[in-house]
């Protein structure tokens, strides 16, 4: 899968979670719950919801790694590589 | 035969607008079903009936506004027991149910203090137009013959579904004002260590799937709850001078709308649910609670309220009562702190937990029993 179509899915999802946010312009390596206000159930849901669309596994102790679009892009790359949907 | 009323949705709601009906004569509603959307102070909201049977009449149309306990339609019952048209927790426990709160009269008295003429309020009447939603622009804005006219002839927009940001700092102010006048509140913090706690929850969530991993808000939802078996006076709602406990516990949560504002609806008897159950609801109702999709019982049921601000960095909440509930428990920011463990300074995950409480129905003492019993539990947290 492609860091594009990741960002994509990344993005699109995140705006399900955050209907009102400006994605566009986004900042890719400051956390969304700064930009975004989003709480830990959005979060969870964004989580389950990447679960969902792209097949991967995500344990708790990489949520940190998701904090960001930058971390999403880069940790949903490797794990997709390792586990294709 | 049972009445299905306009129902208080508020602690300041004295009147509602029927947006539209889901079922009509004829149709057979069991109880829960959501048979109409009513207009609110914080918005439309879905309303459950709470019998079931076969819908006989409706006595209200869509775009009428009528005060709290109009009978807005009439049901005949399965096996012709009547029901009071309430849920069961305010069945047992209060005169929510049958009584409306707010009597049409003091509803028209609401409605009186608007600045109109009575030649201007009786063209509204004649045109349809609700004078409480019309800009004056006579003098101190009082609305004139000229502002209901010009009301009138524009379309009438249906209510949106979802919350109205500016109608909610309304109602969140009404009541808020009214519980800083009304209730006597003290207020008393505890901290409590929740290492035990978070370890329990990840050593969970690591054998679980992401879609059934659990929140440490549940776990304190749940303390709270069990808590409140042995408190029942934390637990219930002060009406007619009077402190009426109730038998169920439905804990409130405060949920926080990113446009501004805050609900707290109701999870129906938080202390029966397991963690896994709580977790569903907990996570179904903030959906719910963010796409403007709650129903009646979630607004009128709490029993109590918990409300939680450490995500966003506060160390400790002095939260306001939510009248008519007695309490609300606040819980801060969870992080490491130093704590003293076996006479080591030792870094702890902590979280400060608030009460706050009304001195009408309990003491300082029982609200420290209280928040005791809420860190007890959370020491032994696969029994939660």
């Amino acid at each position: 899968m492609t860091q594009d179509a990741i960002r994509d899915a990344v993005l699109r999802n995140l705006g399900k979670i955050a209907p009102e946010a400006d994605l566009e312009h986004l900042q890719p390596a400051v956390s969304f719950r700064d930009q975004l206000d989003i709480d830990s159930m959005d979060f969870l849901n964004f989580v389950i919801a990447l679960h969902k669309e792209l097949g991967v596994a995500i344990p708790e102790k990489d949520y940190p790694k998701l904090a960001t679009l930058r971390g999403c892009v880069e940790y949903l790359a490797s794990a997709t590589a390792r586990s294709p949907a | 035969m049972a009445d299905f009323v306009m129902p208080k949705l508020g602690p300041d709601m004295t009147s509602g607008i029927l947006v539209a009906w889901h079922t009509k004569p004829g149709d057979r509603v069991k109880r829960g079903d959501v048979v109409a959307e009513i207009e609110t102070d914080k918005g439309v909201i879905d309303v459950e009936v709470f019998s079931s049977g076969v819908l006989e009449k409706l006595v209200v149309q869509p775009g009428e506004k009528v005060p709290v306990g109009t009978v807005l339609a009439t049901l005949r019952e399965d096996g012709g027991i009547t029901m009071p048209q309430a849920s069961a927790a305010a069945a047992a426990t209060t005169p929510l149910s049958t009584t409306p709160q707010v009597s049409p009269s003091q509803a028209a008295a609401d409605l009186s203090k608007l600045r109109i003429s009575p030649s201007a309020r009786e063209l509204a009447r004649k045109l349809g137009v609700d004078p409480s939603r019309v800009q004056g622009t006579g003098p101190s804005g009082a609305i004139t013959r000229d502002d209901i006219e010009r009301a009138a002839k524009q379309p009438q927009k249906p209510a949106a579904r979802g919350f109205d940001a500016v109608r909610m700092r309304q109602a969140i102010a009404a009541a808020m004002s009214r519980s800083k006048r009304e209730i006597p509140h003290y207020y008393l913090s505890t901290t409590i260590d929740l290492g035990r706690a978070l370890d329990w929850l990840t050593a969970a969530n690591e054998k679980r799937l992401v879609t059934e991993r659990l929140l440490p808000g549940v776990l304190l939802l749940k303390a709270v709850a069990l808590a409140l078996r042995d408190f029942p006076e934390m637990n219930g709602f002060w009406l007619d001078e009077r402190f009426q406990a109730s038998a169920a516990i439905h804990v409130g949560t405060a949920i926080s709308l990113r446009q501004g504002g805050l609900i707290a609806p109701a999870l129906h008897d938080t202390d029966k649910l397991s963690l896994d159950e709580l977790m569903q609801k907990l996570r179904e109702v903030v959906q719910r609670t963010r796409t403007g999709a709650l129903r009646g019982s979630e607004f009128t049921d709490p029993t109590i309220t918990v409300t939680s601000l450490g995500e966003r960095g506060v160390e400790a909440v002095f939260p306001i009562i939510y009248p008519p509930q007695v309490a609300i428990v606040g819980f801060g920011k969870v992080g490491p702190r130093p704590w003293v463990v076996d006479s080591q300074v030792v870094a702890r995950p902590l979280v400060t937990a608030t009460l706050g409480a009304d001195h009408r129905v309990s003491d300082g003492h029982r609200g420290g029993l209280f928040l005791a019993a809420i860190d007890r539990l959370l020491q032994e947290p696969g029994k939660l």
